[in-house]
């Protein structure tokens, strides 16, 4: 009989990197920021007269829409530097937008429907702006899915940048669709509403006051913050599966 | 030395022709799904005669893009499957060619699927579907379709399960094309004045240039292996 030998695996670890300085600084500035914009609009700004309370979810529902607005943009541009330098970083920063930006695109359907509840009367209903705004989440939703479907890694990258720039128009038709299709009743509040829009409310200094900086915190920390770590964690992933491949060969 | 490329693009074209001809699988494929189609919304709207008539350049376009899907996806995977993709690949031809030549002939078989329910839809849904600005926004719509369409179709060609990835990927990129198309469609069924649709038309057509160019370029990175 001979006795097995067991062969101690020599001990190999994926270098640690800690996070940059200036992610954790940018971490930290998103998050008072964050509690700031909310005290803002919970605390600060006057009640509606006619819509009461319920009008506050305003301030994370169309500023998360812009902050979808920028992490899909990101997608683009990810999309784009990769087919174009292939350097697998901006595919990793494209894949993050899509992540971060269907997560704000659901925030802003979902609060879109608890703010139409009480004033529509109705959770949803199949105005055009709601549905280009479904169907932009249901694109993107197929982004995730067709990146799962792909097996080879190259071949993903390069198509999958090829889609997240073709999925951007529907985001675009979101934007848009409420100043060209005129029966809409959602309410544009920069610049005149469309005649049978309901629920609307004027654009008061206290409005502007607690809306700007909201919307400037998603429209440019939020998802510039999230996708970075999303990316780093990415490419950390990335970085095991390397080594797992890297053992099993040996 | 590479083929010119009108050469290669009209060599691409006939030969899908030419294997069209002779085994008749896309065609007939389309037409029966689009035909079925048609009476599938005839019966489901038979109860509301009103609700069938406004429901008419709804159930056009549907059904065009259904049709459409089932289309491209056999078109691409033949080529696949055959391994006739990656023979093209490796013949001297420049990969926008390989696309526009793919599109062409995607767009000439969807186009014949169009012209014939045209008719068709006129017989069953009485109602006269064969004006000629609809049908110039029936050539417009389909070429928009068939553009992204064979894109997208060669990309979802090499994912798990092709047959449900290319609607789901192309159905809301579609969508700006639909709704023109829609629009458009509407408003000249209702004889309405010129300057109620020509503005869906334009958008149509704006769209569909955007489309193709983007395909145009993004064809390259598509095809690249």
């Amino acid at each position: 009989m001979t006795t097995k030998t067991k062969v101690m695996p020599t001990r190999q670890t994926v270098e640690a990197t800690p996070m940059p300085r200036a992610l954790q600084l940018l971490t930290i500035v998103t998050l008072v920021g964050f509690c700031f914009t909310l005290a803002l609009g919970l605390f600060v700004a006057g009640t509606d007269i006619q819509q009461g309370e319920i009008q506050r979810i305003f301030y994370i529902h169309m500023p998360s829409f812009f902050g979808a607005f920028t992490a899909f943009g990101l997608t683009v541009v990810g999309g784009i530097l990769y087919l174009w330098r292939k350097n697998e970083q901006w595919d990793r920063i494209a894949g993050a937008g899509v992540e971060v930006g269907l997560a704000f695109a659901l925030i802003n359907l979902v609060t879109g429907a608890i703010w139409a509840r009480p004033i529509w009367n109705t959770w949803w209903t199949w105005d055009p702006r709601l549905t280009s705004a479904a169907i932009m989440a249901l694109t993107y939703a197929a982004y995730l899915m067709l990146r799962a479907g792909i097996e080879d890694e190259a071949r993903k990258r390069t198509f999958m940048s090829v889609y997240g720039i073709f999925a951007f128009t529907s985001v675009l038709v979101t934007l848009f669709i409420i100043r060209v299709v005129p029966e809409t009743i959602h309410p544009v509040i920069v610049g005149a509403s469309p005649q049978n829009a309901q629920g609307s409310f004027e654009a008061t200094s206290g409005v502007v006051m607690a809306l700007v900086p909201s919307l400037l915190l998603w429209l440019t920390l939020m998802p510039i913050t999230l996708i970075w770590h999303r990316s780093r964690i990415e490419g950390r992933l990335e970085a095991v599966n390397r080594l797992k491949l890297q053992i099993l060969s040996e | 030395m590479k083929t010119p490329f009108r050469t290669a693009v009209l060599a691409i074209v006939s030969k899908d022709l030419r294997a069209e001809i002779r085994s008749r699988e896309l065609l007939s494929v389309m037409a029966i799904f689009a035909f079925l189609c048609i009476l599938v919304f005839s019966f489901a709207l038979e109860l509301d005669r009103v609700a069938r008539e406004e429901a008419i350049s709804g159930v056009l376009w549907v059904t065009l893009v259904f049709a459409s899907l089932l289309g491209f996806n056999r078109s691409l995977a033949q080529e696949g499957d055959q391994g006739n993709l990656d023979a093209m690949l490796l013949a001297p031809v420049s990969r926008p060619a390989i696309f526009l030549g793919k599109l062409l002939s995607n767009y000439l078989f969807t186009l014949i699927v169009a012209l014939v329910i045209l008719p068709l839809m006129t017989v069953i849904y009485n109602s006269n579907l064969l004006k000629g600005w609809l049908i110039v926004t029936t050539l417009l719509g389909v070429f928009g379709f068939s553009a992204i369409g064979t894109l997208l179709a060669m990309l979802t060609l090499h994912t798990r399960s092709r047959e449900a990835m290319l609607p789901i990927a192309m159905l809301p990129v579609a969508l700006p094309l639909l709704l023109t198309a829609v629009r458009a469609t509407t408003n000249i069924l209702n004889d309405n004045p010129a300057r109620e649709w020509l503005v869906w038309l334009q958008l149509l057509a704006a769209v569909t240039v955007i489309y193709l160019t983007l395909c145009w370029l993004l064809s390259g990175f598509v095809l690249e292996e």
